[in-house]
């Protein structure tokens, strides 16, 4: 590289004037920093009192849940478009022939095992009705390996418990039901 | 005899649980510090065991403490067994050992204590005229510590940070000493508790009368106990752990506590040597050791409030700087500290020489304010002669200037206004 190539763009730095030689007044505003941290206020959350305040839920990426339709059936067509974003294989559908007459195919079995789930939303963009959106609960524990592994029930009941505090995102985004 | 070792030993049990206890809590005020500096609120779960009491975490180091203990005591096939073991035992019984002739207070009063038939010094070792030697040769045994941890643990990083160390602490002693020898010489004595005496009688700490060598003493203070910014023996971010890499358990403890002890060390000889020791106005009484209850117990109040401001001056300083460089650091001490220490030397020399000429013509206030001039001016003709700063970003000019050094078939220097400028 040549110094006085028309591409380089020389950014300069200013350079120290006298009290940045003198090095203790510029010692004495760095201290005056700190001490205005030591007592500003904290950015901590003190976690199982005090729950984080999470900024939007509809684009946060927390536990998965199955939407049901409005006569309570899971939405979910089996089309496999989930499992096959997900880069890292964590979904595992079984389908069969839909018992009702508005689809083919519908899902006999869905898990998510979320100890392998990235959490990255490619599901959730995937699906084509917005059977498998992800929630904002993000405190998720379990005592075993099994535990975590959530199936069709678990992840309806997600539902159940979500769907009064976060609606449908479809819904709510302004698509039709 | 014996009832001189008892109260010797009673002293010393006193002073090593207060240190140890000290310790302990200085890490967790060192946490809780750097806690609040970034915004966070720090340990404050633990407190007493087995009930749900928090106490703010004060539990903490309890709870650090036993961790420790517990630990596995790991040792690495590769070491040097003896010396391995032998270097944080060295390092912790030299820091523990500078307290011997360190004042912890001042006196207790006389007949205050029942079946004493003397005057009670609250110092381990009372009346050592070589105190301040004796304190300056612990505290450089310290380097044995870590340049042996470091050699023993037969790794690359303990040895750079046991390298670093050596030459750093070396480097600092000097200027160290310096600023030690103005105090001495206004003193005319080595014994520490002459040296709050004197600040006492005359109600001028040496930190006003000689403005220059206190803050060598804090620059050096602040490198002899390795803190940031002169942290470089432990480097994390470039060493791991510097020359405690290869330690755990018990002896890494011993590495950790004796370098809250040389920070605790340097805390007591910055309120000692320049901050009046016990000594503040209007309450605790002049240099006489004829003291009340009152007077005994507010001088160590005052002394331990100084240590707790210096100390809490020591963890803001390390999340207000950027560590040093390496050449930066030994630039610092060569260039900037001796010559600004010979300064302070000088003033303070030609002070004591001519102090009753000096006192009739400009009186003591004037010699104050003569002092803070030489202060000043040294402090500036030192940053403008010997700048601190070795510029290398990376400008237009100082590109040019090391192509052609390359076209010349030299080495590329330091580039910059460095390369033709004092470096």
């Amino acid at each position: 590289m040549k110094p006085d190539d028309a591409q380089v763009n020389w950014v300069e730095e200013p350079k120290l004037g006298l009290t940045g030689k003198m090095y203790l007044p510029l010692i004495f505003s760095g201290l005056a920093v700190t001490t205005k941290h030591l007592f500003g206020p904290k950015m901590t959350v003190s976690f199982p009192e005090q729950r984080p305040e999470i900024g939007n839920p509809l684009i946060y990426r927390g536990v998965h849940r199955l939407n049901k339709d409005e006569q309570g059936r899971v939405k979910c067509v089996a089309c496999f478009l989930c499992a096959t974003a997900c880069p890292a294989h964590c979904i595992d559908i079984i389908a069969a022939p839909s018992p009702w007459p508005d689809r083919d195919k519908y899902c006999e079995s869905f898990t998510i095992d979320e100890l392998r789930c990235i959490f990255c939303g490619m599901c959730e963009e995937a699906c084509p009705v917005d059977a498998v959106e992800l929630t904002s609960l993000f405190d998720l524990t379990g005592r075993s390996r099994e535990e975590m592994i959530f199936d069709k029930e678990k992840l309806l009941s997600v539902y159940d418990m979500t769907k009064d505090a976060e609606p449908m995102k479809s819904r709510v985004m302004g698509a039709s039901p | 005899m014996l009832a001189i070792s008892i109260e010797a030993l009673i002293k010393i049990a006193l002073l090593v649980g207060g240190l140890m206890t000290g310790a302990a809590y200085f890490v967790l005020l060192e946490r809780w510090i750097a806690a609040w500096v970034q915004d966070r609120k720090g340990p404050n779960r633990v407190g007493i065991p087995l009930t749900k009491i928090k106490l703010f975490g004060l539990g903490q180091p309890l709870a650090d403490g036993l961790k420790f203990i517990f630990k596995e005591e790991a040792t690495p096939r590769h070491v040097d067994k003896v010396l391995f073991t032998l270097a944080p035992i060295s390092i912790l019984a030299a820091a523990l050992a500078i307290y011997a002739v360190i004042p912890f207070g001042s006196v207790l009063p006389k007949d205050g204590v029942p079946g004493v038939d003397h005057q009670i010094n609250l110092i381990v070792a009372p009346g050592i005229d070589v105190g301040m030697i004796y304190m300056f040769a612990l505290s450089s045994i310290a380097v044995y510590g870590v340049i042996l941890g470091g050699w023993a643990s037969n790794s690359k990083y303990s040895l750079l940070g046991g390298l670093r160390s050596s030459a750093q602490l070396i480097a600092y002693e000097l200027p160290m000493g310096l600023a030690i020898v103005g105090v001495v010489l206004m003193t005319g004595s080595m014994r520490l508790e002459e040296v709050i005496g004197v600040q006492a009688s005359t109600g001028t700490w040496f930190a006003f009368s000689q403005p220059l060598g206190f803050v060598i003493f804090v620059v050096a203070s602040f490198a002899e106990a390795a803190r940031l910014p002169f942290d470089l023996p432990e480097a994390e971010q470039e060493l791991v752990g510097g020359y405690h890499t290869e330690y755990a358990g018990m002896r890494l403890i011993m590495y950790l506590i004796a370098e809250f002890l040389h920070m605790i060390t340097a805390s007591f000889l910055i309120a000692i040597l320049f901050l009046g020791g016990w000594h503040f106005w209007g309450i605790t009484g002049g240099s006489s050791t004829d003291v009340t209850w009152f007077q005994a117990i507010a001088r160590i109040v005052v002394l331990n409030v100084k240590i707790f401001a210096i100390i809490v001056f020591f963890m803001l300083a390390r999340w207000s700087w950027p560590r040093f460089r390496f050449d930066q650091l030994m630039s610092l001490a060569w260039k900037v500290m001796l010559p600004l220490g010979l300064v302070n030397l000088v003033a303070v020399a030609c002070l004591v020489e001519y102090q009753p000429v000096l006192e009739s013509k400009l009186g003591s206030l004037g010699i104050t304010a003569a002092m803070w001039a030489i202060a000043f001016v040294a402090w500036i003709a030192a940053g403008i002669l010997a700048p601190l700063h070795s510029d290398n970003s990376a400008r237009k000019d100082n590109f040019v200037l090391d192509a052609e050094r390359r076209n010349r078939g030299l080495r590329p220097g330091i580039a910059g206004p460095s390369a033709t400028g004092p470096y």
